[in-house]
């Protein structure tokens, strides 16, 4: 066993001790506590969950690589706007009014709102949205698993599979998002350290949101030298549409996003609601601001290494080409193709590298000369990232099943104890399912993945936003724009996907140029139009739901709110 | 709170909403997007502005933005005497 695996084992055991320790001491017995904690906790706890949530194995591992590699630095930033913008939607429109209505699920809300078959609706795109995000986490788990530990990726899977599975199933989302707390400081310590080493080791600043200014000329330079294009300059004409449309669908995806808007309910009133909006972004901003220096310097590091010539001498270069993270051009081996003697990373026709997107952050510490120690806390905050988000999105699945499909629809008069057991029991299945995807994942999963948020900005955004902000909205009208929204999103995407990705046939030009990825923002639109057109020929709600959507827009206490809780109002 | 002072209450809350909503877009689409090839002629910390704004300046103000937010509904809540907050978690 090498240093880097020791450590690794190290932290990922204890670490892994510390979320069963913790699930175990918050354990619930209550339909409330499994599904919104209660309602009880602060603002700042809840922040750093919702950070937990949000941040996936795509942020942590990902995010920088896409960045520096597959975007080529400035068009990259769509992430970066798209995932933190979408906070202040939230924040605005929704947070604080979707707490004061109390419910336990999204679909709870648009049911309650609407009505039953609108609730359906949004327990489709609910189970749909979170099942397709579910899938790349427990595939990045199975990754981080055999790179860094050596078991096979199955095995890795497996393992995360069990613990999701104790702390899910044991805790709700209490057990949940205490979790998620000590899985943010985990994850954020492990960004962190790594970017301000190597930050201060490069240019002797050890706030990398200042230090990365310092290599942006040597690092153009670099770029020029090598044949890539310029790294931080803007986007002109359709491209530029095109980063517009991307970063409003992340933007108003997120805002969409059913294991993000329910963690309003697990506030503790409506201003520790407006609060976590403030927290959890604050907590986000911390790696967003970071990985692009984390991507502007790995990238001057691989293109220095290129240059010199002596990249393939790198020790991190030798680990991952033996995990086929790293290639040559045609996916096999990396070969000295001009048999000049070097290896050389270019951004033209010398090239004869592919590095991964996926192993920038990974290696980081590695590329920088990190000790080992620091290599296994990131191991073990890429796994905190990939656990947190699965945990959350698994509870919306069984959430929706056993509240909304299970208590609402089949059986009304379900015992608190009786719902409990088909919670867990959903719970249970969800991750059997998502760790068989993770596993065998189906070709087109990374599609499927940027797919998730256009269906959440095309379905759910504007039939919350519209159920608070206009009471005239009628059921039928947000039925029909949900149901279009998804339909048309979906439609498009499947129009457009590679010929080579899906069994059937596909592969037709996207219309006007507009790629598939950015759509959901125009079936957002459509779906809004549709909700109001649809509204003005539908019966109006009833009095007494508008005059509930008047009251909802109040932060205090008012009784006709808190009747509707009890259930004394039909429906 | 009687009608009058509830609409109120709300037409300010709407007005403050607008305010931060046109700086969210003005920053993320114009300063990051739209206009960035423009702002890219200023340096400052050896980052062009553009290229900076789309990378970290847009999520500074996003965050400022919902401080903001945050800070003037705390006030206005207390303006309008609000300070018993919802607090119940509702079970059918």
């Amino acid at each position: 066993m090498t240093d880097i695996q020791l450590w690794t084992l190290v932290f990922v055991v204890l670490t892994f001790g510390v979320y069963i320790y913790v699930a175990y001491a918050s354990r619930v017995s209550t339909t409330s506590g499994f599904y919104v904690a209660g309602g009880g906790i602060p603002a700042p706890a809840n922040g750093a969950a919702i950070a937990a949530d949000w941040m996936s194995a795509a942020s942590f591992i990902s995010m920088a690589g896409l960045i520096a590699l597959a975007y080529n630095g400035y068009s990259g930033a769509a992430y970066l706007m798209g995932w933190t913008g979408g906070y202040v939607l939230l924040a605005l429109l929704l947070a604080p009014y979707l707490r004061k209505f109390g419910k336990f699920t999204i679909p709870d809300f648009v049911g309650d709102r609407y009505n039953e078959s609108a609730r359906l609706i949004a327990v489709v795109c609910a189970v749909v949205v979170s099942l397709t995000y579910v899938v790349g986490q427990m595939a990045g788990v199975g990754v981080v698993f055999s790179r860094f530990l050596s078991v096979d990726t199955s095995v890795g899977v497996l393992i995360g599979m069990a613990i999701v599975f104790f702390y899910a199933v044991l805790g709700g989302m209490k057990g949940i998002t205490w979790t998620q707390v000590c899985q943010y400081s985990v994850l954020i310590v492990a960004y962190l350290i790594p970017a301000v080493a190597v930050s201060t080791k490069i240019t002797g600043i050890p706030m990398p949101q200042i230090g990365f200014g310092q290599i942006l000329d040597e690092l153009e330079a670099l770029q020029a030298q090598l044949g890539f294009g310029e790294y931080t300059a803007a986007l002109t004409g359709s491209d530029q549409f095109n980063m517009f449309l991307l970063t409003a669908t992340l933007m108003f995806g997120t805002a969409g996003l059913p294991h993000v808007i329910v963690r309003f309910y697990t506030a503790k009133n409506v201003r520790a609601a407006r609060y976590s909006a403030l927290w959890a972004l604050f907590f986000i901003a911390l790696l967003y601001t970071t990985a692009p220096t984390v991507a502007a310097f790995a990238k001057f590091n691989i293109l220095s290494e290129s240059q010199a010539g002596n990249l393939a001498d790198q020790s991190w270069f030798a680990t991952w080409a033996d995990v086929s993270l790293i290639t040559g051009v045609d996916g096999g081996p990396v070969r000295d193709l001009n048999g000049n003697g070097a290896i050389e990373f270019t951004g033209g026709a010398g090239n004869e590298v592919m590095i991964n997107n996926d192993i920038l952050v990974l290696a980081s510490p590695e590329i920088g000369g990190l000790p080992a120690p620091i290599v296994g806390l990131v191991a073990a905050g890429a796994l905190a990232a990939a656990l947190s988000t699965a945990s959350g999105l698994l509870l919306v699945i069984s959430s929706a099943v056993a509240n909304d499909v299970y208590h609402k629809r089949i059986n009304r008069q379900a015992t608190q104890q009786r719902q409990l057991v088909v919670a867990r029991i959903a719970m249970a299945v969800a991750v059997l399912v998502a760790g068989y995807l993770g596993i065998n994942p189906p070709g087109f999963a990374a599609q499927v993945v940027a797919l998730a948020f256009g269906l959440a900005a095309a379905s759910f955004f504007p039939a919350l936003v519209l159920g608070i902000f206009w009471k005239k909205c009628t059921a039928a009208g947000a039925a029909a724009g949900m149901a279009t929204g998804l339909a048309v999103t979906a439609a498009y995407f499947i129009w457009t996907l590679p010929e080579d990705s899906a069994w059937f046939f596909l592969g037709n030009d996207p219309i006007l140029g507009i790629a598939p990825v950015g759509f959901g923002f125009i079936g957002m639109v459509v779906n809004f139009v549709v909700t109001v057109v649809v509204s003005q020929f539908t019966r109006k709600p009833s009095a007494q739901m508008q005059e509930l959507v008047e009251e909802v827009r109040y932060p205090g206490r008012t009784e006709l709110v808190a009747a509707h809780a009890r259930g004394e109002i039909a429906d | 709170m009687d009608e009058r002072v509830r609409r109120d209450y709300w037409r300010r809350n709407l007005r403050l909403m607008a305010v931060l909503l046109a700086v969210w877009a003005l920053v993320a689409f114009g300063a990051g997007i739209f206009f960035a090839d423009l702002l890219n002629n200023i340096e400052v910390i050896g980052i062009p502005l553009g290229f900076w704004f789309a990378n970290q300046g847009s999520i500074l103000v996003f965050l400022g933005l919902i401080a903001v937010y945050v800070w003037r509904m705390d006030k206005l809540d207390k303006e309008y005497g609000i300070d018993e907050y919802e607090e119940e978690v509702h079970v059918d």
